[in-house]
């Protein structure tokens, strides 16, 4: 830094940038495009949003880091990112809530009430005398009452574990132990570039990478399974909808996250970069990925077991 | 290795604003940024209100005559749209940007960069959400509060999905912002309870912003996602329930409209403070005040949704937890009272906002105690005495202490003084407008005339026409404002860095108008 006051060295605020409003454009076209693209009208803006706001957004960390390469960032601008960091996961945290609150909100209350139960049940009584209140429902209310002429129909099998001598094939459980493990293995990788061993932080950050698209892919292997074999799709009621809109939200999270710890392995193999103390960049990405982590053990509590 | 910048990117900070258009795109500064989001919300305000001119233009007289009901009802949804999206949240976050970085000591926000794409963001959001106005299907037409099983089988409803996703993000940056320079770039000595007011209730919003626009997005996805792709989230015939919509939105809906008011608190404390020459009485339990409202507007939510038929536990539940409010609310308002009990007061034109918000935010603030009462509001619910009620809260409440925002800061950042005549002429014709328009509401509510209908019966021919009336006063009196604004950008008597003797406050220290870099090097706060 070159002009530093007694005590306090100045904040750095970039005087001007063009990524900002080239982001703008960029998520202009990503946003028309993919409204453009769900109501029929062709996917090409959509592509091109989309490429851009990712170089966009790949051009704006590469300068951030550039930057902090430079010694740009003060002990100050940090704790910025950090807090920053945070409640940006904060925000994670809620999209989640919303739809865990969905979830817990249809087993509870309209499930139940659409079964006849409960303060609200004379409804369903009437509307769907057939209808029963069970979790998960293999039967819609539309199919209760109209059989194959439904429109909505519940799915052929769920996904829960149905006798405990099939645990060892059943994918959710090695998935658990795949995101688990890879908690603990980015966990091993901070504590080795804290030591400053990083021959070991790039062994295990490398096989948290692999946990991450080893998760990705058995995730794909379950989806595919479902539509194929099991008659689980986005559209056979609500146990279809809560399904895949959780484990799919979180899904992409994981893959977010496995980019971004891929990233900081680049960083660290190809350019050298982080030291034992400075090393935010790998710090948010391990942060995010305990967050999604913790997303993963709500939803194999949720949506698998209980 | 990679790591070689420019050096110049950061040397030579001490030069004015880029010349030419491309200042406002690329500008990293937060004056240039919040003067952005303010002229921005004031022309989404002036678009919002062309909006609600028609809406009055058709209600003048009962009847069909400008507009057929799907018209109508794009209007009001627009209207709303406008109103909550792109004109009070902005402007708030306009005056975020121009005040918080100079009242702690901040050299700019923590994040500049961010901070212009939060801002461009916008314009983007409502460029998609105004281009289905030139689609088969037209614009939004389900209300501001797009409800699912309306909206889910409406044309063109993947435009305002992405556009709501859009101006959440643009909204969350934005308060990560906020919430980064409150909590780390205060001056030094610059402790929590010594922050000024108003970046107290910026802390509080931008915390409520980070909380709940994610389940906005959560919203709107579902939304997407049963409108396009076959899920049963609000859909009974596979097991959803179009309740749980109205759960969802107003869990994000309630914080909202706290969103949209807590500034409001903490300007009005400031401009109350100023011009009774007297410190505000209670600065620490205006603080907790603010406090408890956030925390309780995330268990109020389901007050909104009283005849959906909930159990009766939640019934009572949420008329107990509304009535709560009350406490923390009055408090607030019993210190501005006392604030000026005793004070040297003078009434410049902030201080007439400021009092007029105080006492008619109150008035929405008691019919809100009213439609909170479980069993009377299945009585008002979905009335213009709903409407009067939130207007009276966001019109006279909101929009009041935006504009004595402006008449208060305006000195600081042009430099020029306005001018004081026509600023109150434009208070009183405000006032005036905004009494006439919206207190007849209550009475054709109270009546039982229903919101959201093009047309209505006879007897309420006389009042809805009175309000009509009101809402053209107030509506032209804004171009006033504009006029006033205008005028005292470009000329006026030239302010002193102090502008009001009364004043208090680090951004009162600094030059009128105000230097393009301030607190570079950190004031020394004492204690």
């Amino acid at each position: 830094m070159s002009s530093e006051t007694v005590g306090h060295q100045k904040y750095y605020v970039p005087e001007k940038s063009s990524i900002p409003i080239v982001f703008a454009i960029a998520t202009f076209f990503a946003g028309m495009g993919a409204a453009n693209a769900i109501t029929g009208n062709g996917s090409t803006m959509l592509i091109a949003g989309m490429v851009a706001v990712v170089f966009t957004m790949a051009y704006w960390f590469a300068t951030v880091t550039r930057e902090s390469m430079a010694g740009l960032d003060t002990p100050q601008l940090n704790t910025s990112y950090v807090y920053g960091m945070g409640w940006f996961i904060f925000s994670e945290v809620m999209f989640f809530f919303a739809f865990f609150g969905a979830l817990f909100y249809i087993r509870s209350f309209s499930i139940t009430w659409l079964g006849g139960e409960g303060a609200k049940g004379i409804a369903g009584d009437l509307l769907w005398p057939e209808f029963e209140a069970v979790w998960p429902p293999m039967i819609t209310p539309e199919q209760s009452l109209l059989g194959d002429q439904a429109t909505t129909v519940g799915p052929k099998e769920n996904m829960y574990l149905h006798s405990l001598s099939g645990a060892l094939t059943w994918l959710p459980l090695w998935n658990t132990v795949v995101l688990l493990s890879s908690s603990a293995t980015v966990h091993v990788a901070h504590m080795a570039l804290k030591e400053n061993n990083r021959k070991r932080f790039n062994f295990w950050l490398g096989i948290t990478v692999l946990l991450a698209f080893i998760f990705v892919i058995l995730q794909a292997v379950e989806y595919y399974e479902a539509y194929a074999h099991l008659g689980l799709t986005l559209s056979s009621g609500v146990y279809g909808t809560t399904f895949f809109m959780l484990t799919g939200f979180h899904g992409m999270h994981v893959l977010i996250g496995g980019i971004f710890l891929l990233t900081q392995l680049v960083r660290s193999t190809g350019y050298n970069h982080f030291s034992d103390k400075e090393h935010f960049g790998f710090e948010a990405a391990s942060w995010y990925w305990h967050f999604v982590d913790v997303v993963w053990v709500c939803l194999f509590l949720f949506v698998y077991i209980l | 290795m990679s790591a070689v910048v420019e050096n110049h990117n950061h040397d030579d900070h001490h030069h004015g604003p880029a010349k030419g258009f491309m200042r406002w795109l690329t500008t990293t500064n937060h004056k240039d940024i919040g003067t952005l989001y303010l002229w921005f919300s004031f022309a989404m305000f002036l678009l919002g209100g062309a909006f609600a001119m028609g809406i009055r233009a058709e209600l003048f007289e009962p009847g069909l005559q400008l507009m057929d009901p799907i018209r109508y009802n794009q209007l009001v949804t627009m209207h709303g749209l406008i109103m909550v999206f792109g004109a009070v949240m902005p402007a708030f976050v306009g005056l975020a940007n121009w005040l918080i970085p100079m009242q702690i000591g901040a050299p700019d926000m923590a994040m500049p960069r961010m901070n212009n794409l939060s801002f461009w963001l916008l314009p983007v959001a409502f460029t998609i959400l105004l281009s289905t106005a030139f689609m088969e299907g037209g614009l939004p037409g389900f209300g501001w509060t797009f409800y699912a099983p309306l909206s889910t089988n409406y044309p063109n409803v993947a435009f305002f999905v992405f556009a709501v996703h859009i101006m959440g993000i643009s909204s969350i940056m934005g308060s990560i912002n906020v919430i980064v320079t409150i909590m780390n770039m205060r001056a030094p000595g610059m402790t929590l309870m010594k922050m000024p007011l108003f970046v107290w209730s910026w802390l509080i919003t931008a915390y409520l912003l980070i909380a709940v626009m994610p389940v906005l997005a959560g919203a709107v996805t579902m939304l997407l996602m049963d409108a396009y792709f076959g899920t049963s989230f609000f859909d009974a015939a596979g097991g959803g329930d179009p309740v749980l919509f109205q759960h969802i939105f107003w869990f994000f809906g309630h914080p909202e409209v706290y969103i949209m008011i807590l500034p409001a608190f903490g300007i009005t404390s400031h401009i109350i403070s100023t011009f009774s020459r007297k410190p505000l009485f209670g600065h620490a339990s205006m603080v907790y005040a603010m406090v408890s409202i956030a925390v309780l507007s995330f268990v109020v939510w389901a007050h909104h949704m009283f005849t959906v038929g909930m159990p009766l536990a939640a019934e009572l539940f949420f008329m107990w937890a509304t009535m709560i409010i009350a406490i923390p609310t009055g408090v607030k308002v019993f210190n501005w009272c006392a604030t000026m009990f005793k004070g040297s007061i003078t009434y410049e034109t902030p201080m007439l906002f400021a009092v007029a918000f105080v006492v008619l935010f109150t008035i929405g603030g008691f019919s809100g105690l009213m439609l909170a009462i479980t069993p009377a509001d299945f009585q008002y619910h979905d009335t213009y005495f709903v409407v009067a009620h939130f207007h009276y809260v966001l019109v006279p409440g909101s929009i009041f202490s935006i504009m004595a925002a402006v008449y208060y800061w305006l000195p600081k950042w042009t430099g020029n003084m306005y001018d004081e005549k026509m600023g109150r002429l434009h208070f009183w014709l405000s006032f005036v407008g905004v009494n006439v328009t919206f207190f007849p509401q209550h009475f054709v509510g109270l009546a039982g005339m229903p919101r959201r209908y093009a047309d209505y019966s006879l007897q309420f021919a006389e009042w809805n026409a009175v309000s009509s009336v009101g809402a053209f006063l107030f509506g032209l009196s804004q171009l006033l404002f504009l006029y006033i604004v205008v005028k005292t950008v470009f000329a006026g008597k030239k302010a002193t860095p102090q502008v009001w003797d009364g004043a208090e406050g680090l951004e009162w220290t600094v030059d009128s108008p105000a230097p393009y870099h301030t607190f570079e090097t950190p004031p020394k706060v004492n204690g």
